[in-house]
């Protein structure tokens, strides 16, 4: 969805956003969007954050004796001090014995994790070098031309790239999601600055002697707060989808770590006799995404309404 | 016209630059030595030096850099040391389950998106409209294997209609092929289907409110021949140029479909590359994926002019 919106992003609508800042932020907390987005993701970060508490098991505990279950058998399990525990597996268990319940719960912590970092790292690097190339005339050619050849390549294929190179882990595979977007976000900086560079009130700050760095963070750097916001949770939306289908074809985070797609990745040789290893994780993810969809949509109607419009 | 084709020709060559020094920067700033990577794990010192000699390794990246394009201007993509095979001779033997996979889902997606997206904004806020919204919202958000697992597991396991995996070639059997391609296009239209409509509907919105509308609905015209000649041919560029956008989005999507559906097509390929660290084919498959992506919106790009006459070049 991101190749669709930010060539559609005008820069004209900032203005609107960022006078009445601070009514614009209550208005976005009751669109009923964002409401609904927002309490899912809630919902969430909550699991992932107590994901220990929720009658889990060591998600990367391998037991023989159980594998392959269907949802809702009972196991016994045998604990570290040789006690036998029973135990119900709520989504069954793997071809090793893994709980997927447990999997799936640990997993949720995997793709948050995900997603925000690839939306916060390429933000961070996109505003950096959309203020350069917005700002200083004689780069702005040479940075463009490099974003538009990165924005040539299909995007989860420079992902695979640069996976291939590096050797899957996590951060490998944070920063091979992050390449691809980098450019969408200093497109919408570099616009940003362009047409805000020739307000008066920017004009009137250059006349006064500001200097440029204080021009930037200080009158510049404001303006794209709002935009970003909701170009980072579709970032953030996306991020999570592309980890997931790289460590679903195997190129992605390593095995061992349980991470939404993993769990399907190791479901796929048996999918026709256990389905539920592809079916469970494939619902926790559709969910947060939409979640995190919807809230972007909501966002983008309060915080960037020109933009809203169009699409 | 053709002065703007040949002006646009040109843009394109910057670009493609960018591309080949990137994908050519990729394998150079591997760690290690590149000929040991092309080589690939099992390889002789022998044909390592082979390879190094072939890329000229020893010289200056420049030279190396030119050595490599000259090669793949004449159509020399290197050698496969995975598959044993020259990585033109791979392509081309991948290359039909993609373009089918490609084309089915091109066409079927756009004969629902666009009547959907239309109706959708002919009848805004009906419950027509709301349904093909949601559907949007949903089509970018579940993933394309979760969409491909779930089609399977209705259509070919529980009812078995259809075959769950595998690819016919299409001179072989047209039928089994038609049937093989039935749920990877389906499960690759989806997105793009969210895409197309979602787009189609707020272009023909917009369009809606001109005042030529009111004029052609005036004069006695049916609704439909205001809705297809008037409104959608006016709507007809922003449409055109999200699905050229959207390309890239089929073509990522080929690789996990392929994958799911087992199709032997590029994007099965190019995992297979990555997971082999087979460097040759990733480069040229990321180089081709992107002239196909650049040269497909440049295309876009001209035809506006015969659906919007009011743009002139």
């Amino acid at each position: 969805m991101t190749v669709a919106t930010e060539d559609l992003v005008d820069s004209a609508s900032i203005a609107a956003a960022s006078t009445k800042r601070k009514s614009l932020w209550l208005l976005a907390l009751r669109n009923p969007n964002v409401i609904i987005g927002g309490s899912i993701l809630l919902i969430m970060l909550a699991i992932a954050a107590l994901a220990p508490f929720l009658g889990t098991v060591d998600p990367t505990r391998i037991d023989p004796a159980s594998r392959n279950k269907k949802p809702g058998t009972e196991i016994t399990m045998r604990l570290d001090d040789g006690q036998a525990v029973k135990r119900v597996a709520l989504m069954g268990t793997d071809s090793l014995g893994r709980d997927v319940y447990s999997r799936v719960i640990y997993g949720t912590r995997v793709s948050l994790a995900v997603g925000a970092a690839v939306a916060i790292i390429a933000i961070a690097i996109g505003v950096v070098i959309g203020l350069v190339s917005g700002y200083i005339r004689w780069l702005d050619g040479i940075i463009m031309r490099i974003m538009d050849g990165l924005m040539a390549i299909p995007g989860i294929l420079l992902a695979i790239a640069m996976v291939s190179i590096w050797r899957a882990g996590l951060i490998t595979v944070i920063f091979a999601i992050v390449v691809p977007d980098v450019p969408r976000v200093v497109r919408l900086v570099r616009s940003i600055v362009l047409t805000v560079r020739e307000e008066p009130y920017v004009e009137g700050a250059i006349s006064v002697g500001t200097p440029t760095w204080v021009l930037m963070f200080r009158h510049i750097l404001p303006n794209t707060v709002a935009p970003l916001i909701v170009q980072g949770t579709f970032l953030a939306a996306s991020a999570i989808l592309v980890e997931a289908a790289l460590s679903f074809l195997g190129i992605g985070i390593p095995p061992e770590i349980p991470s939404w797609g993993n769990i399907m990745a190791e479901g796929r040789t048996l999918f026709r006799v256990f389905p539920h290893n592809i079916f469970y994780p494939g619902i926790f993810l559709a969910f947060t995404v939409l979640a995190i969809n919807i809230m972007g949509d909501g966002l983008r109607d309060t915080l960037d309404p020109k933009m809203s419009k169009k699409v | 016209m053709l002065d703007f084709i040949a002006r646009r020709l040109v843009a394109i060559i910057p670009v493609l630059t960018v591309v080949a020094v990137l994908v050519f920067l990729m394998l150079r700033l591997t760690p290690g030595d590149p000929a040991a990577v092309i080589a690939g794990d099992n390889a002789t010192s022998d044909q390592i030096n082979d390879i190094r000699e072939k890329l000229g390794l020893n010289e200056p990246i420049w030279t190396q850099f030119a050595i490599w394009i000259g090669n793949i201007l004449q159509g020399n993509f290197g050698e496969s040391f995975f598959f044993k095979k020259t990585v033109a001779e791979l392509i081309a033997q991948r290359i039909e389950p993609t373009l089918a996979l490609a084309m089915c889902t091109l066409i079927f997606a756009v004969c629902v998106s666009v009547p959907l997206g239309v109706l959708a904004a002919y009848r805004q806020g009906s419950v027509l409209d709301r349904i093909v919204m949601a559907f949007c919202v949903m089509g970018f958000s579940v993933p394309g294997f979760v969409i491909g697992y779930c089609l399977i597991y209705v259509f070919a396991i529980e009812l078995g209609w259809l075959p769950v995996q595998g690819y016919i070639r299409i001179g072989v059997n047209f039928w089994q092929f038609l049937e093989r391609m039935v749920l990877p296009s389906l499960t690759l239209s989806v997105g793009f289907i969210a895409l197309i409509s979602r787009i189609t509907r707020a272009s023909v919105l917009e369009v809606l409110n001109e005042d030529y509308i009111r004029t052609a609905r005036a004069k006695g015209l049916s609704s439909r021949v205001v809705l297809m000649r008037h409104a959608l041919r006016n709507a007809a560029v922003p449409i055109l140029t999200v699905i050229g956008l959207g390309v890239a989005i089929l073509i990522g999507g080929a690789v996990v479909t392929e994958s799911v559906f087992g199709l032997p097509g590029l994007g099965r390929l190019t995992v297979e590359a990555v997971l082999s660290r087979d460097f040759p084919t990733i480069q040229t498959v990321i180089l081709m994926f992107s002239v196909v992506y650049v040269v497909v919106n440049l295309l876009i790009d001209i035809s506006y002019t015969v659906f919007d006459p009011r743009i002139r070049y």
